[in-house]
C-alpha cells in the first residue's frame, strides 16, 4: 500500500497555474525527495500535502484517505519547516510536547514520549532551554523531536537543512538518512539542493515550472534523465551539451575545436525516425584522456581532439574546462592524470554512457 | 624603492593615532548635547522639584527648609486624594481598555480583511487629534443638551438619557472611555507592526500541531510578542500620569472636583494659587506614581535576564 497518492493535482492562484497535474506517490517507507529550482512549485506542493495550502483540482491520498478537505492536524502528518518554526516562547520540552497538550494527551504519556524522542535524537541536556540558546544544529534537531514525537503517518520536510552551513548541512544530512533507516517513516523532502536529493531518497521527483519532469530512483535519474532540463538539473559540474548530426544509424558527428567534423560511434543504434540534429549529453566523468588501455575496459570509448582552455584541480579531482567546436565543455580527470592548460589531448568519451535528447522537444530519445 | 616604503608607514604612523582619536570622539561629541540636556532636564530638575517640595516657596521658589509640611498639607487636602485615587483608577482602565480594544482591532485585522489601509487609517486617526480637540469633540457629545442624549431623544425615544459628564459618579468613566477612544488605534498599529513580524511558519507548526485559532494566539503568537506588550504599556502610563489636557477640555475637573487629575492640581497650586513649594510636593507624589509601577518592573527584567543567562 503506498502511504502518500497524489493524482493529478492542480494548484492556481487566479489565472496563474502554480502546479499542473502532478502526480506522485510514496511506498510505506520511502523517502521521496522533491526538487527542483525556486519558484517550481515544491514548496506549495508540500503545503498542500501538509493541508496549508488548498487544492484546485485532483486529489491527496494519505493512506487510504482522500485527504483535499482534511484539517492539517487530522491528517496524522508531521512537519520539519525551513526556518524550524519551533516556538521561541516555549522551553525545547514544552515545544515537543505543544501538540501532544493540543490534544489533550495524559502527562505520563508526553513524558515518556519526550524521553524516547529526546534520547534518540540525543537533545536530553537541551529539554529546559529556549530555541535562541540554541545553535542551529540543534535547533534542527528539536524540529525533528518535534516531528517525531507525533509518531505520524507521513513526515514532511521543507528544506530543513538551508539554513545550515556547509559543514553541518553535511552532518545533518547523514543523521537524517541515519534516522530514516531507524524509525522507516515515510518521508517528503523538499529541496533544491540535487546532492541532498541524490544522497537521500530513494526516489526523487524534478520539478520545473509546476510539474513533475521525471519520477523515478537517483540512479535512473542521474543516468538516463527523461529530458535536458532533468539532465542538466542533476549532477555537478553539470552534463554537456554538444550539438551533434546523426550520420548514420550509429554514427553522429560533433563539430571539433579546428572547424572539422569528429565522428563519433554510438553505442547502440539509433531508432528509426530520429531527428537528423541531435544533442549529444555527456557527463564530465564519462571523458578520459584517451589510451589504448581505456578502449580494452571501456570497448563504447568514441575518441577526438580537443585543446584545454583551463584546469581547475579541486583536491580530489581535476576539472578541465575542453574547446570543442565554439563551445566550451567539461572534463573531470584524476589529478594524477589531469592534462595541463594549453595542451590537446585525445578525449575518450563513454558513449555507453551518453545520452541523446532531441533539440525541439528537448526529450530524451 | 624601498626607502619610499619606509617612508611612508612612519608618516602615517604620526597622523593616524590623531585621525583615529578623533573618529573615536565624533559619536560622543555627536551626542554630548542631548546627554547633557537629557540630564539638566531630567535629574537636576527632578532633584531641584524636589528640593523646593521641601522648602516654603510660595509665588517664587525661596530656599527655607520646612522639611515634610508640604507633604502633609498635601495629603491633609481632600482634593488632592480625590486626583491621586482618580489617577489610579484611570491609568488602570485606560491602559488595559486601550490595549485590549488595540489587540483585539489588530488580530481582527490581521486576518487579511478586505480594504486593511482603510481601517488602519480610520482607527489610527484619533491620535493624529490632539487631546485638546479629542476632549472638546467628547464634551459636546456627552453634553446632555447638544450632544448624543439630545439626538437619539430627537428620533424619539424621549426617555433616552445619556449624561456621563454631568454626574459626578460616571464622569471619571467618561474621561476614560474618551481616552480609550484616542490611543486603542496607537496600540492597534503597534500590536498589528508585532503581529505581522511573527514568523508565518510558527502559525503553520501549531496548525498541524492541532491547536485552536485561541490556543495559537494566547500559547504561541501573544508570548512571542510580549515585548510590544511592555512598550505600549510603557507609553500609555506616562500618557495617563501627565492627564491634563483630555481632562482640562472634557471636564474641567468637575462636576464639581470629581474629575481632577493630579495634572491639573499642580497646575492649580503652581501657577493659579501660588503655592509653588506644595504644588512640587504634588508632581514628586506623581513621579512616585510613575516609579510605583516602574521600578520593580525593570527590577523584575533584569533579574529574568540574569536567570536565563543562568540556565543558558
Amino acid at each position: 500500500m503506498s502511504a502518500l497518492m497524489i493524482r493529478n493535482l492542480h494548484k492556481s492562484y487566479g489565472s496563474l497555474e502554480i502546479l499542473s497535474g502532478i502526480n506522485l506517490e510514496a511506498k510505506t517507507g520511502e523517502f521521496v525527495a522533491l526538487v527542483g529550482p525556486s519558484g517550481c512549485g515544491k514548496s506549495t506542493l508540500l503545503a498542500m500535502i501538509a493541508g496549508l495550502e488548498t487544492v484546485t483540482s485532483g486529489e491527496i491520498w494519505i493512506g487510504d484517505r482522500l485527504v483535499n478537505s482534511v484539517q492539517p492536524k487530522d491528517r496524522d502528518i508531521a512537519m520539519v519547516f525551513q526556518s524550524y518554526a519551533l516556538y521561541p516562547t516555549m522551553t525545547v520540552r514544552q515545544n515537543i510536547t505543544f501538540g501532544m497538550e493540543s490534544r489533550g494527551v495524559p502527562k505520563a504519556v508526553q513524558a515518556e514520549a519526550v524521553q524516547r524522542v529526546a534520547a534518540l535524537l540525543q537533545i536530553e541536556q537541551l529539554l529546559k532551554r529556549k530555541p535562541g540558546q540554541l545553535s542551529g544544529g540543534q535547533r534542527q534537531r528539536v524540529a525533528m523531536g518535534r516531528a517525531l514525537v507525533r509518531d505520524p503517518k507521513l513526515f514532511l520536510f521543507d528544506e530543513p537543512l538551508s539554513n545550515l552551513d556547509a559543514k553541518l548541512r553535511v552532518d545533518m544530512r547523514t543523521e537524517i538518512k541515519k534516522l530514516h533507516h531507524r524509525v522507516g517513516k515515510t518521508t517528503v523532502y523538499v529541496t533544491h539542493d540535487q546532492v541532498e536529493a541524490m544522497t537521500l531518497a530513494s526516489r526523487i521527483a524534478v520539478m520545473n515550472q509546476g510539474s513533475v519532469q521525471q519520477f523515478d530512483t537517483p540512479k535512473r535519474i542521474y543516468d538516463r534523465p527523461t529530458n535536458m532540463f532533468v539532465a542538466g538539473f542533476m549532477g555537478s559540474p553539470a552534463m554537456n551539451f554538444i550539438p551533434a548530426r546523426l550520420t548514420g544509424s550509429t554514427s553522429i558527428s560533433v563539430r571539433a575545436a579546428d572547424g572539422s567534423d569528429a565522428s563519433l560511434a554510438l553505442a547502440a543504434p539509433m531508432p528509426a525516425g530520429a531527428p537528423k540534429d541531435v544533442v549529444l549529453g555527456i557527463r564530465p566523468e564519462h571523458i578520459y584522456r584517451f589510451t589504448t588501455d581505456l578502449k580494452s575496459r571501456k570497448p563504447a570509448v568514441a575518441s577526438m581532439q580537443a585543446p584545454v582552455e583551463l584546469v581547475e584541480p579541486t583536491g580530489a579531482e581535476t576539472l578541465a574546462v575542453l574547446r570543442l567546436g565554439d563551445l566550451e565543455i567539461t572534463g573531470r580527470f584524476e589529478p594524477d592524470d589531469a592534462p595541463v592548460m594549453g595542451e590537446t589531448i585525445t578525449l575518450g568519451i563513454d558513449m555507453s554512457r551518453a545520452c541523446l535528447f532531441d533539440p525541439t522537444t528537448k526529450a530524451l530519445l | 624603492m624601498s626607502t619610499h616604503d619606509l617612508i611612508v608607514p612612519a608618516a602615517a604612523a604620526t597622523t593616524r593615532p590623531w585621525r583615529e582619536r578623533l573618529g573615536t570622539m565624533v559619536p560622543i561629541l555627536v551626542l554630548a548635547p542631548s546627554i547633557a540636556a537629557s540630564f539638566v532636564y531630567v535629574f537636576v530638575f527632578t532633584l531641584w522639584t524636589l528640593y523646593i517640595s521641601l522648602s516654603n516657596s510660595s509665588l517664587l521658589p525661596t530656599y527655607g527648609f520646612v522639611g515634610l509640611d508640604n507633604y502633609a498639607s498635601l495629603w491633609a487636602n481632600r482634593r488632592w486624594n480625590i486626583a491621586y485615587t482618580n489617577l489610579f483608577l484611570f491609568s488602570g482602565f485606560y491602559i488595559v481598555g486601550s490595549m485590549a480594544v488595540g489587540l483585539l482591532l489588530a488580530i481582527a485585522i490581521d486576518q487579511r480583511v478586505r480594504g486593511e489601509a482603510v481601517w488602519r487609517t480610520i482607527f489610527l486617526y484619533p491620535l493624529a487629534v490632539s487631546f485638546i480637540v479629542t476632549g472638546t469633540v467628547w464634551s459636546w457629545l456627552y453634553n446632555p443638551v447638544d450632544g448624543i442624549q439630545a439626538f437619539v431623544r430627537g428620533l424619539g425615544w424621549t426617555d433616552f438619557s445619556f449624561a456621563l459628564t454631568a454626574n459626578r459618579n460616571t464622569a471619571n468613566y467618561a474621561v476614560i472611555i474618551t481616552g480609550i477612544w484616542q490611543s486603542s488605534g496607537f496600540a492597534m498599529a503597534l500590536f498589528l507592526a508585532g503581529l505581522r513580524s511573527v514568523d508565518p511558519d510558527l502559525v503553520k507548526a501549531a496548525q498541524i500541531d492541532g491547536a485552536s485559532v485561541f490556543r495559537t494566539y494566547r500559547r504561541v503568537i501573544l508570548p512571542t510578542i510580549a515585548p510590544i506588550f511592555l512598550a505600549v504599556a510603557v507609553i500609555q502610563i506616562q500618557f495617563a500620569i501627565k492627564t491634563f489636557d483630555l481632562v482640562a477640555a472634557l471636564t474641567r475637573g468637575g462636576p464639581g472636583v470629581s474629575t481632577t487629575f493630579p495634572a491639573i492640581y499642580v497646575y492649580d497650586l503652581m501657577f493659579q494659587r501660588g503655592q509653588i513649594g506644595e504644588g512640587a510636593a504634588a508632581a514628586m507624589m506623581m513621579l512616585a506614581a510613575v516609579a510605583v509601577v516602574l521600578v520593580p518592573y525593570s527590577l523584575w527584567i533584569v533579574w529574568r535576564r540574569r536567570a536565563e543567562g543562568r540556565n543558558g
